[in-house]
């Protein structure tokens, strides 16, 4: 589609807004993982509510969007099982490890200049895309 | 408030995501596709996000949070094994099945068992963190 860029931009616009209320709200860092982490690992127990309010919202607004634009509403996720346990053991720790994802480290990192967002950037979009070189070029496995 | 604001900002990153195509795993491997036929339309997706971001860390200097409390410490710039070494882990995981820990939530109501699994193996792996974070301290320390 040759609009993708226009949607790219439009959807990256809105992130950045919920980082800003997040931010500017309730004096947070809007990151994905450690939302999610704190509350997996009961390190976020004080504010387990607030972390569930975020994801309550994060959950339920692409389900109404889904009901209006359907074609956007498909993950194309591999269907196999080995494949996407592997990749979520690997996500889920490697973030919890570097403290931080695309959310935290890349969009609320990098906007203002944190020298580890940026390093762990480059380091997880080089890896992610020597993954994908590896295994879509070499070994055409995905 | 609190509650009413993480909402809203929580609602305001699943829709952005849902538009930009970040929930997409095919999109998201053509973009990390940089070797093959790159597809080059996430780039904007982070181009986007920082805008407002960056302007609202320049709101956020000498005032408070509207729902009290405090801002985040500034940031910090120590370069450590733990955030390389996991950043590199989670982006071969991203690179696998084009999830990353946002997207993966935002997709809950279509991405289906897959979707599902994903999930519950992410929470799995951050459980394990602790542990394995441990034990690269202890590589670094010997090497």
């Amino acid at each position: 589609m040759q609009a993708d860029w226009i949607w790219g931009l439009a959807g990256g616009l809105l992130i950045g807004l919920g980082g800003a209320v997040y931010l500017l709200g309730n004096g947070r860092i809007m990151g994905a993982s450690g939302i999610l982490g704190g509350l997996v690992d009961g390190s976020g127990r004080d504010s387990a509510r607030e972390r569930l309010a975020f994801i309550a919202g994060l959950v339920l607004l692409p389900l109404a969007l889904m009901l209006l634009i359907p074609a956007k509403a498909d993950t194309h996720l591999t269907s196999n099982a080995a494949v996407i346990i592997a990749a979520g053991l690997l996500v889920g720790a490697g973030t919890r490890v570097a403290n931080g994802c695309t959310s935290g480290h890349g969009v609320c990192g990098i906007s203002r200049f944190s020298l580890r967002g940026m390093v762990a950037t480059v380091f997880y979009i080089l890896a992610g895309g020597l993954t994908v070189a590896v295994l879509r070029h070499a070994l055409g496995v995905i | 408030m609190r509650l009413f604001l993480a909402f809203t900002a929580g609602g305001l990153f699943g829709t952005g995501l849902f538009l930009s195509g970040m929930t997409d795993t095919r999109k998201v491997q053509g973009w990390l596709d940089v070797f093959g036929n790159w597809d080059p339309a996430l780039a904007f997706v982070m181009g986007g996000a920082i805008i407002p971001m960056a302007i609202a860390w320049r709101l956020a200097a000498g005032r408070k949070p509207l729902a009290g409390g405090g801002f985040p410490a500034p940031a910090r710039h120590d370069i450590g094994h733990r955030l390389i070494t996991g950043s590199v882990l989670f982006g071969m995981g991203w690179g696998l099945a084009g999830l990353c820990p946002g997207p993966a939530m935002a997709s809950l109501s279509y991405g289906g068992w897959g979707g599902a699994l994903f999930l519950v193996s992410m929470a799995a792996g951050m459980l394990a963190a602790p542990k394995l974070s441990v034990q690269l301290d202890r590589l670094a320390a010997r090497a």
